[in-house]
């Protein structure tokens, strides 16, 4: 698929949520209370302690502004485009196209991901950087923290894209694919550090955590961003992501395969 | 036939209609409990960590959080008509509701009661009979009943909630999502103490939108626990009528907005 | 007595408008800017009780604004607006007993229940007893033909049986007055006659009154005592098909099959009194004025010149009838 087109399907993703002006504006104020009622809570449950922890209030403040900002890129569930085209069974119409199916899905998905992430951060950063009350707001990382963030959001979006496209092909799968798009937000949120910011999760489970896919998404883009983890160990958590990219890739277009041949011989 | 008869007949044709696919409708309500159990498992893991919220233990916790989950399922399942009422209006099918000699609420609230809405409510009833057990008072018959008729008014007003959000609806589509700050932020807000919060914040949901008065005010008389915010006894006993009285008021803001849209349409 | 008594409605709608283009988009975030429509200036008309009429009108020219304002949805920035001696929007629980409406496009049974289930839960909200539920459900049943299909799913349903159970679902409660909004839209051959068929019958029978709103001139046609033609928010023309047709259609068509095959020059310059509008081969179509001359006299002239074989005098259609009338009116 070439630059052009990609960016034209960006273009539209990108129109069709600026006309929702109000609606743009009601999901940044969402996420701003969301995000207030947790910094708030978690304010209490810090203050009700006196044992060292594994990491700092205000890095905590700074994890949860970071996941309200980037929430857009959670891969909360599939295409609803292409969910609509397998539920009608007019999916049989994109084979007869001239492109690799998977990597056009994979296209979409990232403009789905970034479309709304860019409409809903930029407010939300300048918000929580510059007009919350001192105690409450994100800090200014040093700009090796920043770099090291901005690669790991890049990560977590091809991650998430990744993730996004499973669920697209599960649908080809009726009932296990509504089962799929139904749980797996649920995972996604736990483990990616949006319910409870993974450090401070129970020690035992730190190990696992780390190692699964979910923790690319907003665990490690956050913890670089508030210095919760030290710039130089961008190229683990990056070889981390990518590693967990193309597993996800690989078993995706493997899926999409079969989930096709399966749609061809049934005859949808 | 009488309105609450006539409701009664919708509840029927509604389940009917859901349960047309089983496979489908269990995976929706078990996905629904699992997401909203999750904010369970995030106060857990907090507790496990820190100990305690403030002087709070997880069971008291859990008492504030299953009575705000399970007022808010129970809203969620009977006011979803109010929910959806957006897409009615813009593809026109609203207009149909006004071509009926009907109350309009009745109609609206027919249009679809969400069966899958036991997820939350199970999760957070079980929450609740954990933390009744664990919490370690004297259970008396009033407290029990104090609790339900909050919980009754805590549906009341979320379902005044979503009536305000589907006023919104005649205006503009896309301004509703605004009114997800007050009903699905409501429940994040109140599901731990109302106490913990800070100034402005704290008195916007006891005083504009009275969440305090669904599990707060009326758990101080239940708990043998210090009040940081001296619930006067009386209040505690009165909370069940804020709900209602809620839900009354935004009755007559729909009535505002039917003759806004009896005047531009669609 | 007139049933329907309409008099100088106005309605102004206010309409946002859009620009394209991603910069437009974002200012439209801050500041929107609207546009006085006048979708109704004045109308006004009567229908009697047991009238069958037709209300016609391009695309956007106020035909759903009256119908929206009849039944009660919609409230009129002026005017009178009486049905049944009635206010609809003032008292419209008492209003909306006494009428039907079925829009075309839209579905009022509920998707994934059988059709009856529809039909027991409207009788509950109509409040119909149960002797006279069952005697309207059966003689609708039996009009419509609806007995094979009443346990199937609406979903399942093709669009002309679904149209008949439309039909059904907003005469159970047998209205005086019956609003049809394009029903007959999308519709096989088939399925077009029968809801043809069932309206013209429910209108001599039950003396049901009727508005009619289609782009389908058949229908119009088929059905309708009178027409009324809407455009630009004002009543333009109303009055019998025929009498329209008379002004604005005066010719006819004269369809000849000659001897020979001709070109076009050698016809047209030998008759003077119609105009050749179409040659092919040996079929020859003109058209001609009956008040100017008779098809007798233009049977006679074309026989002089030509070997006629066959002759065939037709009304043009009628959508182009009202082509021309729109043309005509600038609408």
């Amino acid at each position: 698929m070439n630059i052009k087109a990609y960016m034209a399907i960006m273009r539209v993703r990108f129109m069709l949520l600026v006309q929702y002006r109000v609606a743009a504006l009601a999901g940044i104020a969402t996420q701003l209370m969301f995000g207030f009622v947790f910094v708030m809570i978690l304010e209490a449950f810090y203050f009700s302690s006196t044992v060292l922890q594994p990491m700092s209030l205000k890095e905590a403040i700074g994890y949860i502004w970071i996941g309200q900002a980037m929430l857009g890129m959670l891969p909360w569930g599939g295409d609803a485009e292409i969910q609509n085209l397998i539920r009608s069974g007019n999916v049989a119409y994109e084979l007869c196209r001239p492109l690799d199916l998977y990597n056009h899905w994979y296209a979409r998905a990232i403009a789905l991901r970034v479309a709304p992430t860019v409409l809903r951060a930029l407010p939300l950063f300048l918000v929580s950087l510059f007009l919350l009350p001192q105690e409450y707001a994100l800090e200014i990382p040093t700009s090796t923290a920043f770099l090291a963030w901005v690669l790991a959001t890049l990560g977590a979006l091809f991650l998430g894209s990744a993730i996004t496209n499973l669920i697209n092909i599960s649908m080809l799968w009726t009932i296990s694919g509504e089962g799929i798009s139904r749980l797996l937000p649920a995972l996604v949120t736990v483990f990616s550090g949006m319910v409870v910011p993974l450090p401070l999760l129970p020690d035992w489970s730190q190990k696992v955590l780390t190692l699964l896919p979910f923790a690319g998404l907003v665990d490690t883009p956050a913890r670089f961003f508030t210095g919760q983890l030290a710039p130089s160990e961008i190229w683990i958590s990056t070889a981390r992501q990518l590693i967990w990219t193309i597993v996800l890739i690989i078993w995706g277009r493997r899926l999409l395969q079969r989930g096709l041949r399966r749609l061809v011989v049934q005859g949808g | 036939m009488t309105g609450v008869r006539l409701y009664f007949r919708y509840l029927g044709v509604s389940f009917r209609s859901q349960l047309q696919y089983p496979a489908s409708f269990i995976m929706m309500t078990v996905g629904h409990l699992v997401v909203t159990a999750i904010e369970f498992f995030g106060l857990w893991a907090l507790f496990d960590r820190f100990g305690s919220l403030g002087d709070w233990a997880l069971a008291e916790v859990a008492l504030f959080y299953g009575m705000v989950h399970v007022a808010f399922a129970i809203a969620e399942a009977a006011a979803r008509g109010f929910d959806v009422l957006h897409r009615h209006v813009r593809t026109g099918d609203f207009d149909r509701i006004l071509l009926r000699p009907r109350s309009t609420v009745l109609q609206v609230m027919g249009l679809e009661f969400q069966l899958m809405r036991i997820g939350r409510f199970t999760q957070g009833f079980v929450v609740l009979i954990w933390g009744i057990s664990k919490v370690g008072i004297v259970w008396t018959l009033p407290k029990y009943l104090l609790m339900a008729l909050s919980i009754l008014g805590g549906c009341f007003l979320f379902v005044g909630l979503f009536v305000l959000q589907a006023v919104l609806s005649f205006w503009s589509v896309d301004s509703l999502e605004v009114v997800n700050l007050t009903t699905y932020g409501g429940v994040e807000t109140a599901k731990v103490p109302i106490a913990i919060y800070k100034g402005w914040f704290r008195r916007f949901f006891t005083w504009i939108i009275p969440l305090a008065t669904i599990n707060y005010f009326p758990l101080m008389a239940v708990l043998d626990h210090q009040d940081p915010l001296n619930t006067p006894l009386w209040l505690s006993w009165l909370s069940p009528f804020f709900g209602i009285a809620f839900f009354t008021m935004s009755l007559q803001v729909w009535k505002m907005g039917l003759k806004y849209y009896h005047s531009t349409g669609s | 007595m007139a049933q329907i008594v309409v008099r100088d409605l106005t309605k102004v709608f206010k309409v946002a408008h859009r620009k394209a283009g991603v910069w437009q988009a974002i200012k439209g975030l801050v500041k929107r800017e609207y546009n006085p429509v006048r979708a109704l200036d004045g109308v006004s008309f009567e229908v009697g009780r047991g009238e069958l009429v037709g209300y016609l009108g391009p695309n956007g020219a106020g035909k759903s604004t009256t119908v929206k304002i009849l039944s009660g949805i919609l409230v009129p920035d002026s005017g009178l607006c009486k049905i049944i001696n009635r206010i609809p929007w003032q008292e419209r629980a008492a209003h909306v007993q006494d009428i039907g409406v079925v829009f075309g496009q839209r579905s009022q049974l509920w998707w994934d229940l059988p059709v009856m289930d529809s039909f027991e839960l409207l009788r509950d909200i109509y409040r119909l007893g149960p002797v006279d539920f069952n005697d309207t459900l059966e003689e609708l049943v039996e009009t419509l033909n609806l007995s094979a299909f009443l346990g199937v799913p609406v979903r399942q349903l093709s669009l002309g049986q679904r149209m008949r159970c439309e039909l059904t679902a907003s005469l159970l409660h047998r209205p005086k007055l019956l609003f049809l909004d394009e029903p007959t839209i999308g519709l096989d051959a088939v399925s077009k006659l029968v809801v043809r068929d069932f309206i013209k019958r429910l209108n001599k029978e039950h003396g049901t009154t009727i508005l009619l709103t289609t782009h389908d001139m058949d229908d119009v046609e088929a059905l309708c005592h009178r027409v009324m033609i809407i455009g630009r928010g004002q009543i333009l023309m109303e009055g019998k098909l025929k009498d329209i047709r008379q002004r604005f259609a005066r010719e006819r068509r004269f369809i000849v099959e000659l001897g020979n095959r001709y070109v076009e020059e050698e016809v047209k310059g030998r008759i003077s009194k119609a105009e050749l509008i179409y040659l092919e081969g040996n079929q020859a179509h003109f058209n001609f004025d009956p008040t100017i001359v008779t098809p007798a006299e233009l049977l006679h002239e074309l026989s002089a010149e030509f070997e006629v074989r066959d002759v065939l005098i037709e009304n043009p259609p009628i959508d182009e009838v009202i082509a021309r009338l729109y043309e005509e009116l600038a609408i």
